[in-house]
């Protein structure tokens, strides 16, 4: 995914000369298309992110569009203050990409997790949070974030992702894409867990169950119309991200929920629990330490099914 | 319209400030505001910016080509607002209703859509040098000669994120870029140099690749000639560590650091009025 977002912030950066790129000192090679492209608006902050994001901010705020782009906990929680004050409070116009989110960076320990990053940022005023699923949501997702007027966060992958969408799906902020029909469950994502999800729905298909599936790649603002469709449709929802369970995709769909009058269908959350991973492996190791790979997805909503 | 220099006199400068001190003291007892002793400190700094050196349209004020100022010292807000108004970006009378509920006035400036003249929400330290290094940058790429001067405080130099916008300043080799420390020696709790060691503050600059030059922080004359001198011809980034006395212009208030949350009392307002020779 990150070799998709350098290619299309580089397309961005040749089409609008607004665009600035500024990296925590990381994408060595990536980027060297945009500072082609795009000569004197790439800047190698450092290992300095306060700053950084603060910087961004300056510029949003004097017509330029800023694309912040470091590994997850360090363009979110290590400099939260100023998105909250700088960018948020402002309402300036900076685009955060947080790379490697998730357990992408499994190998590298919890300090490279990002587990918390989409429960903390959404809960700041005017931000806009995505998680695209794929390159297709991801190229397109960024293309409208540089549309919006305010803040964006959007959490990406690190490299070798399955494409999920076919090419020229239609993509928009703030609606869900349909990524499979199904009529006996519906199971809600956001991220790159979906190709999880996908194993998980073909799994279970092959026991006669069809799951749908939406990708919610936009957790704020949440497609509320789409939720009411699904929750009114289905015997059950299941949620699923690769972030912890408190306050992320599955968190604010039970806020909408218990705001919604009359029956909704019951819902199950799938997430990391309230924990650090002390013992480190790969991407998958961790998926299935935390219960969100696609085996125990099956698992768990084939049981929560109605017989 | 064109952005213009006020370029007053230095005796009128002199009034000015006078009259700035007198305003934000009457209006720390009215309000209960406080922060009087960070207030008074710098108002001469903003008197020399904002009726000398910094290009301004007042009617228009978000021209493109306008000097930046940035009170990152946001606890200095009750001066920067009588400054503002003084300076035509909006009327006195709209300060009617400072510390009121409701109001735009309060302790911290709001942000620029709420306010004329403000570039920056400040209040929380350390945040005024990154946005600016980020509004300098911005100067710079879209080819506009605009300076940007960021009004600090050395209390704020505490913060880490201060030496990272420093370090990154330095690199970029911005010179439209200028840091103002009002170094009058006092933080919140205490004595700033036994807080954190900040001696020499003007080698730390210095060190980190800024042109770095000490002043009276309350001799408009030399004030406004380091200001008329941006950007600097060595194309650093500049500092100016303004030697400043915290509650400047009131005997009793100066360098009592009592008078970072003391309120002033009717007999205290008078007895400053009559010192800073203004009648009441």
């Amino acid at each position: 995914m990150r070799n998709a977002f350098a290619d299309e912030v580089t397309k961005l950066g040749a089409e609008d000369s607004r665009v600035v790129l500024l990296s925590g000192d990381i994408g060595n090679k990536l980027f060297d298309k945009f500072k082609d492209n795009a000569k004197g608006r790439f800047f190698n902050c450092g290992v300095a992110e306060a700053n950084m994001m603060g910087v961004a901010a300056g510029m949003a705020l004097n017509g330029l569009r800023p694309i912040v782009y470091t590994i997850t906990p360090f363009t979110t929680t290590r400099c939260f203050e100023q998105i909250r004050v700088d960018a948020c409070y402002h309402g300036a116009p900076v685009i955060i990409i947080g790379t490697g989110s998730g357990l992408s960076y499994a190998e590298l320990g919890p300090t490279h997790h990002s587990l918390e990053d989409l429960a903390i940022l959404r809960t700041l005023p005017g931000m806009t949070v995505l998680a695209p699923c794929d390159e297709v949501e991801l190229r397109a997702l960024l293309r409208g974030a540089l549309e919006l007027n305010g803040p964006v966060y959007m959490r990406i992958g690190k490299k070798g992702e399955p494409v999920l969408h076919a090419k020229g799906t239609s993509v928009r902020i703030g609606k869900a894409v349909t990524l499979r029909e199904g009529t006996e469950a519906c199971i809600i994502g956001a991220g790159t867990i979906l190709s999880e999800v996908i194993k998980a729905a073909d799994d279970l298909a092959k026991e006669g169950i069809r799951a749908r599936i939406e990708s919610f790649h936009t957790v704020k603002p949440l497609d509320e119309e789409r939720l009411a469709e699904v929750f009114g449709r289905y015997p059950l929802i299941a949620v699923a991200e690769e972030h912890g369970l408190l306050g992320g995709l599955g968190g604010s769909i039970a806020e909408w929920r218990v705001r919604q009058d009359g029956r909704l269908a019951r819902m199950m959350a799938f997430g990391a629990e309230d924990s650090f991973l002390h013992e480190i492996g790969s991407q998958d190791y961790a998926r299935r330490r935390y219960g969100i790979d696609a085996r125990t997805i099956a698992a768990r909503v084939r049981a929560a099914l109605p017989r | 319209m064109a952005v213009e220099q006020a370029r007053l006199p230095v005796a009128e400068l002199e009034r000015l400030a006078r009259t700035a001190r007198v305003r934000i003291i009457e209006n720390s007892h009215r309000t209960e505001t406080p922060h009087l002793g960070s207030c008074l400190s710098c108002v001469d700094i903003l008197v020399a910016a904002y009726f000398h050196t910094l290009r301004l349209d007042p009617i228009n004020p978000r021209n493109p080509d306008r000097d930046r100022f940035i009170l990152s010292k946001g606890h200095g807000a009750p001066a920067l607002f009588q400054i503002l108004a003084m300076r035509g970006f909006y009327p006195l009378s709209l300060l009617d209703d400072y510390g009121q509920d409701g109001s735009l006035f309060a302790e911290h400036p709001p942000t620029p859509d709420h306010l004329p003249g403000i570039e920056a929400a400040t209040g929380s330290l350390g945040h005024g040098l990154p946005m600016g290094l980020g509004m300098a940058l911005a100067g710079r790429i879209n080819g506009r000669q605009y300076n940007t001067v960021v009004l600090s405080s050395d209390g704020e130099c505490n913060e880490g994120v201060m030496w990272e916008a420093a370090m990154l300043a330095a690199s970029q080799a911005i010179e439209r870029l200028c840091v103002i420390v009002d170094f009058n020696r006092w933080q919140a709790t205490g004595r700033s140099e036994e807080i954190m060691a900040l001696a020499p503050l003007a080698d730390k600059w210095r060190a980190f690749g800024w042109a770095t030059y000490e002043a009276d922080g309350h001799d408009l004359a030399g004030l406004l000639r380091m200001l008329s001198a941006l950007p600097d011809p060595t194309g650093k980034p500049t500092a100016i560590i303004a030697h400043t006395v915290k509650g400047k212009g009131v005997s009793f208030m100066e360098d009592d650091n009592n008078w970072h949350y003391r309120i002033p009392k009717a007999e205290e307002v008078a007895a400053a009025k009559k010192e800073l020779g203004v009648p009441g």
